[in-house]
């Protein structure tokens, strides 16, 4: 089994699948790790309408479509595996996955996305698929005529609050701030919705239930009153976190647990660089996890051609 | 029929025929969406692990899943994927919504075995 590669890149979201692409197409040694199935957040999209040259396709589509782009360029592949070791501080750096596998290469290519905020409450992980939900189009049909929760203020919980209305009876909004974070026309479209009501400064502080879940608990924020509230389902939509826990101490990263990187999108390490949803910056959509997996290609495959130049350097010297 | 690599039960009759044939069965009951795709990658990847195992998939949406959708184990699911697991013809263990190649490794493992 081949172990070395000229550039590992970790994570096969939108960003992972960009830059195996450009950098087998150039003809530099790629292996994908990925530690959960390809594509990322890109899967959790049932469509893309504003992809540039490709007027709608589904998340999932659009990835594997990458994906197979990648393997045709001679991108090798590995996914659902966990990463238990990294050491990325040498010339040559060295992962370690859960089968005891090591692989090492000249360069990295850090691009482990983010993945859904979690509310963090007594119940939630427990009545998962048994009332609690992350996705509106996956299991909004469970609930016809049921009244449910949405949690979150920004456009996607808005977007969806509307969307579950086809189905619920009642749609009540939970949000912990006393304004929304959502674009203006996503917070009209659900005042206007008769369906739709708000507590607002509010959190779920417990969810209850026996086979499935039946009621919630909410505290006010400012005044602590717990109240308690009967309900057949909860969507959950309060944003998303970089999966950047196992980097804490390798490289730098902000407050908001994510990645810094200059304008070629190099961290603070040599020959490691980041790109996708886990580094700094404001906007995450696919088009610029793309842009960013382009850019991180090419500033690592420019440093591992250099170094290479340089070891052969040394060798004649 | 559901896009991936894994066999397809498209009927009662195929189901029942599944559970006859095989000792150890897992059904992936889902569409193809954002929490059922993941599980499917799982199930082809595992496939070639667990020999011993039947992995197949069967379309939510079509009037004969009721063999999965009516089962007693799945009465509080609400959430895609219903995965059901089978030894002998019995349901030995349900899922609701997405899982982790871990978490169904945990209960390939417990019901059926080690590869």
């Amino acid at each position: 089994m081949q172990n070395h590669y000229d550039v590992i890149v970790i994570g096969g979201g939108a960003a992972g699948l960009t830059a195996g692409i450009y950098l087998s197409r150039a003809k530099v040694n790629t292996l994908i790790l990925n530690e959960g199935a390809i594509g990322g957040q890109m899967v959790l999209t049932h469509e893309i309408a504003n992809y540039p040259g490709i007027e709608s396709i589904s998340g999932y589509e659009l990835a594997r479509n990458m994906k197979s782009q990648a393997q045709k360029f001679g991108c090798t592949i590995k996914s659902n595996l966990k990463i238990t070791e990294m050491d990325l501080n040498s010339d040559t750096k060295k992962v370690v996955v859960n089968n005891k596998d090591v692989y090492t290469a000249y360069a990295v290519i850090i691009a482990t996305g983010g993945k859904s905020r979690t509310i963090g409450v007594p119940g939630e992980e427990e009545f998962k698929g048994k009332g609690i939900s992350y996705c509106a189009t996956c299991d909004g049909d469970f609930f016809q005529d049921k009244e449910i929760i949405v949690v979150g203020g920004g456009n996607s919980a808005l977007e969806e609050a509307v969307s579950l209305t086809k189905y619920a009876s009642k749609v009540t909004i939970v949000h912990q701030f006393d304004h929304f974070q959502a674009f203006e026309h996503y917070v009209d479209e659900a005042k206007k919705n008769p369906k739709i009501n708000f507590i607002m400064e509010s959190k779920i502080v417990e969810f209850i239930g026996d086979e499935k879940l039946t009621k919630v608990r909410i505290e006010h924020q400012r005044t602590h009153e717990i109240t308690e509230m009967n309900i057949d389902g909860v969507f959950i939509f309060i944003g998303y976190v970089p999966n950047t826990e196992k980097l804490e101490g390798i490289v730098e990263l902000n407050d908001w647990k994510e990645i810094v990187v200059d304008k070629n999108l190099a961290t603070n390490i040599p020959g490691v660089f980041a790109a996708g949803d886990s580094i700094a910056k404001r906007y995450r959509q696919v088009t610029t996890a793309v842009a960013d997996g382009t850019i991180a290609a090419l500033s690592a495959a420019e440093y591992v051609n250099n170094l290479k130049k340089e070891l052969v350097l040394v060798t004649a010297n | 029929m559901l896009r991936t690599n894994l066999t397809h039960v498209l009927s009662e009759q195929e189901h029942a025929n599944l559970l006859q044939e095989n000792e150890n069965v897992m059904i992936c009951c889902g569409r193809m969406g954002p929490m059922c795709i993941p599980v499917y990658e799982s199930m082809e990847e595992l496939e070639n692990e667990y020999k011993h195992v039947k992995f197949a998939d069967m379309e939510f949406d079509i009037p004969d899943a009721r063999v999965i959708r009516n089962l007693p184990e799945c009465r509080s699911f609400q959430g895609l994927p219903f995965v059901v697991y089978y030894k002998n013809g019995k349901v030995v263990k349900a899922t609701s919504s997405i899982q982790s190649k871990e978490q169904i490794t945990e209960i390939l493992d417990e019901h059926f075995g080690k590869n």
